[in-house]
């Protein structure tokens, strides 16, 4: 059965890109405890707007972890924590405490530039993926699906790379700024089945020279992303990325 | 009046002919002619990759900061495809039959064939595209089996194929925009369609960041917005679904078909208080191995309620496993429509769960005693943590042994609104009655009747988008390679931007009390309980009367801040506005069709059993709805049903 708390939260407000932002607190009380995250900032932007004051921004929209809009900074943590790794839509009340202090700020990365309080501009993540995260095929009739046999162990593999939703989550909590997980996983998905093979070298390389010319930082390997994937993806293909890169730098 | 230009022909030879004999545009005229897709979803992602790859100059539009994140992503169980991989006794045959009777027979049967036709390319083009579908050891791909069918052809990639297939459009689209040939707008909201000479040439789009209106011209327009669950406030929909564009395009003149085809999915975490934002899927591919249930003995009931009993404690023998005891030919599989009914059933009689009372059991002890938690966990292991994040109940915990039977912790369900079979009328063409504009995926009415199975949603959108459109668009284009691009400085587009700002001038200068959820949270109550799961003429009538008040409430008492740049209050309201024109609609077809159908069910229409009772003597057409004025009662006009291939039967999913 659901129980109420109370608590007060701390949230980040940002007219816009070249503001110094600022935080506001508000208490809050008797929020039950199986109110989702996003629900209770619902709450606090209904109070808002009851008072003729202007809501809280901030990104969101299929509330189900997948779509990868919402990203919020959590006490420190992106998503906030979680006991198997969510996104913020699937943080329920119930992992915080009655009287707690509740800090939430967005996505801190140059790359990533503050639209309004905690939305922020990930178009960046787009134009990686526009460098060459794709297999180069035409809409028309290509051989039937079953032509290609993948090994059951080699689709589940691709699969768990390409379940990154593309959140920036990694980026986030990552010191420098890296994009590396991102870019790894979809480096990884393609370059792990045989459909993906022909152009990898190439994708690599194009999609490491956007991110870089994109302002993202260097990876160090402190693996502070793999920790904070709501996807769980492995730093694993981190380490796929760079041999890929490697091996077509070598063929160049 | 109503021309839905369906080809000449047997029905398996229709698509054929029509692409014999369908004018093309030539590689060089291509680049003279611009296309605006709106939406990035299966269908707009696919639509606008396949039109610029071809050459055409595209404007792709979506309301979220990358087209990556369309809800199309969050379709969970799988895409249905008439390979006949399983040697199960598939074909495009039985497909086009398994959809036409699973809509009901309410669905355009040319529409349905093509469909199913063009489904086995579908998965081709994703293989080849990298999209990482489940295989079996010896390499193939693996299928499994979902609602009213009795093969397995759904292919899936776990519990994520929406978003798989929408990636593998999506990196398509974005080779094109690295090409050039796609340019793309995100974070813009169409607000209006800009008709000049009674054609489709642009839109009216609202930049939600600067909160700027702006003008786009093409030579046609692609609507790919999706549907209008949403009007219902709670849905498995995203929190930015809506149907405005569709609204704009029927304010305009285009008709409206069906929109009392809703379709209420059984599977959804039940509703647990009045803050709640939005209802979560359980996928219907958990179908394949949970058991539906509730207790057989009322004072079970009433110990479960008040938590003095947990449901594991209820030995199999006192378990009612009420669409297996009423369904034995499909059981647990039966149609969506179907099964969230017998879940009403059950509950207004008294059996439902959880303290509401609106809940019944999604289980797997069976499932996990017959393969091992190992393989259930495999097949369904995402489902299960999705569903612990949000409910706090693990559904592979072991709970209980009774008589040396272990039971596990079951899920609780409970139906919910989940997608829109109506949606704006199209020809065979995908075009609506208005000449330039298309509409493809869930914004159409065509493929589904009235009701949609499972794992069709993905198929319809794909093909639309890949197959389908990228063709019929060209025999409209053919005919304005001539027409010069148009300027945004014509009078119509001044006009129509006008009327949006004026609109817009008119919300934010209400100043009332109320806010734009807490309206739209009396929209979706009223939609709930009289436009929903049973729907009767007086509680029909009774809901227009309610939204009636409800618009003068959105008129008069509304509040929006007044802010530059991004307005969260004033994106919502402009969506709103549309949603309580929709409730209308929903409310007028569904007093207007006299049977029940599909995902329409009217009380007064219904068998003995309980099952709904079409009238295929009077409602054997499709409802096309001409807007009149937002005081004025919408014209109906109707496409008559033709059925060359398939005999109309009462659908039966007994034995």
């Amino acid at each position: 059965m659901a129980k109420n708390i109370s608590f007060t939260i701390k949230y980040w407000k940002q007219n816009g890109p070249k503001d110094a932002g600022h935080f506001d607190t508000r208490e809050m009380h008797d929020i039950p405890d199986d109110t989702s995250f996003l629900e209770m900032l619902d709450i606090l932007n209904e109070e808002l707007i009851e008072e003729g004051k202007e809501p809280f921004v901030f990104d969101h929209d299929c509330r189900e972890g997948i779509c990868g809009m919402c990203s919020l900074y959590i006490n420190g943590t992106p998503h906030g924590k979680t006991a198997t790794g969510a996104t913020t839509c699937q943080l329920y009340m119930r992992r915080f405490n009655d009287g707690d202090v509740i800090t939430v700020e967005p996505w801190r990365s140059a790359a990533f530039p503050v639209i309004k309080d905690c939305m922020v501009d990930r178009s960046a993540f787009d134009k990686i993926q526009a460098a060459g995260g794709y297999i180069s095929v035409r809409t028309g009739a290509p051989q039937d699906a079953n032509a290609i046999l993948i090994p059951k162990q080699d689709a589940d593999e691709a699969m768990d790379c390409a379940t990154c939703i593309g959140c920036g989550a990694c980026v986030a909590a990552c010191k420098n700024g890296s994009a590396m997980l991102f870019v790894s996983s979809k480096v990884s998905q393609f370059a792990l089945l045989p459909q993906g093979r022909p152009e990898a070298a190439k994708r690599a390389k194009a999609m490491v020279a956007k991110m870089d010319e994109l302002g993202f930082g260097n990876c160090t390997n402190t693996r502070a992303c793999e920790a904070v994937c709501p996807k769980n993806e492995s730093v694993a293909n981190i380490a796929r990325l760079n041999r890929e890169f490697i091996s077509a730098k070598l063929h160049d | 009046m109503i021309d839905s230009k369906i080809p000449e022909g047997p029905i398996s030879e229709k698509w054929s002919n029509y692409k014999a004999h369908q004018k093309l545009v030539n590689p060089a005229n291509k680049r003279k002619l611009d296309i605006i897709v709106v939406g990035t979803g299966l269908a707009g992602a696919s639509a606008a990759a396949s039109l610029g790859e071809m050459g055409f100059k595209v404007l792709n539009f979506c309301i979220q900061d990358s087209p990556r994140r369309a809800h199309s992503i969050a379709a969970q169980g799988g895409i249905n495809a008439a390979k006949n991989y399983q040697n199960d006794g598939d074909s495009v045959y039985r497909l086009f039959y398994d959809t036409v009777k699973g809509g009901d027979y309410r669905a355009r049967e040319a529409n349905v064939y093509r469909l199913a036709e063009v489904s086995a390319n579908i998965i081709d083009q994703c293989v080849a595209q990298g999209v990482p579908f489940a295989r079996e050891y010896g390499g193939l791909l693996a299928n499994r089996s979902f609602g009213g069918v009795q093969v397995s052809r759904t292919f899936y990639a776990k519990g994520q194929t929406g978003q798989q297939l929408l990636l593998g459009a999506y990196s398509a689209l974005m080779r094109q925009v690295h090409e050039g040939t796609v340019q793309l707008y995100c974070r813009y909201e169409m607000q209006d369609v800009v008709i000049i000479d009674g054609r489709a040439r642009g839109i009216i789009a609202r930049n939600l960041v600067n909160g700027k209106l702006e003008r786009f011209a093409a030579h046609a327009v692609v609507l790919a917005t999706g549907g209008y669950g949403n009007t219902y406030f709670l849905s498995t929909n995203a929190m930015g679904c809506n149907c405005s564009a569709a609204i704009a395009a029927y304010r305009k003149g285009a008709y409206f078909a069906n929109p009392a085809y809703v379709q209420i999915h059984p599977t959804c975490i039940p509703v647990h208080g009045d803050k709640q934002s939005k209802l979560t899927l359980m996928s219907e591919s958990l179908r394949n191995d949970g058991r539906i249930w509730v207790p057989k003995k009322k004072e079970d009931v009433a110990k479960l309620r008040s938590g003095a009993i947990k449901p594991s404690d209820i030995p199999e023998g006192d378990r009612d496993y009420y669409l297996e005891r009423r369904y034995p030919a499909f059981g647990n599989l039966v149609p969506r429509d179907v099964a969230s009914r017998a879940a009403k059933e059950r509950c207004d009689a008294g059996f439902g769960v959880n303290n509401t009372g609106l809940a019944v059991y999604l289980d797997f002890s069976e499932a996990i005693n017959r393969l091992g938690i190992d393989q259930v966990l495999q097949r369904y292991g995402n489902l299960f943590d999705m569903y612990e994040e949000i409910t706090d109940v693990n559904p592979g915990e072991l709970a209980n042994e009774i008589d040396g039977v272990k039971y596990y912790n079951p899920m609780m369900i409970y139906p919910a609104i989940h997608y829109t079979m109506g949606g704006l009328w199209v020809d065979y063409e995908l075009s609506t009655n208005i000449p330039g504009l298309f509409a493809i995926g869930e914004c159409n009415f065509s493929d589904h009747g009235a009701n949609r199975l499972g794992a069709s949603a993905l198929m319809q959108g794909l093909a639309d988008g890949y197959f389908v459109l990228p063709y019929t668009i060209q025999n409209y284009l053919a005919d304005q390679i001539t027409v010069p691009r148009f300027s945004t400085d014509l009078p119509e587009f001044a006009a129509t931007e006008k009327a949006v700002a004026d609109r817009i001038k008119h919300l934010l200068s209400i100043n009332g009390k109320k806010s734009v959820d807490s309206i739209h949270k009396e929209l979706g109550h009223v939609m709930w309980e009289y436009a929903g799961m049973a729907r009767t003429k007086e509680g029909l009538q009774t809901a227009l009367a309610k939204l009636k008040e409800i618009r003068k409430e959105f008129e008069t008492n509304l509040f929006i801040p007044k802010l530059d740049g991004v307005n969260i209050e004033l994106d919502k309201a402009l969506r709103l506005n549309d949603f309580i024109t929709m409730g209308q609609l929903i409310a007028i077809d569904a007093l207007n069709r006299e049977e029940s159908c599909g995902g329409h069910f009217r009380s007064e229409h219904q068998t003995e059993e309980g099952e709904a009772k079409r009238d295929d003597k009077n409602c054997f057409y499709v409802s096309c709805w001409e807007y009149k004025g937002e005081d004025a009662a919408p014209v109906k006009y109707t496409e008559p049903l033709k059925y060359e291939a398939i005999e109309v039967k009462t659908r039966n999913y007994k034995n």
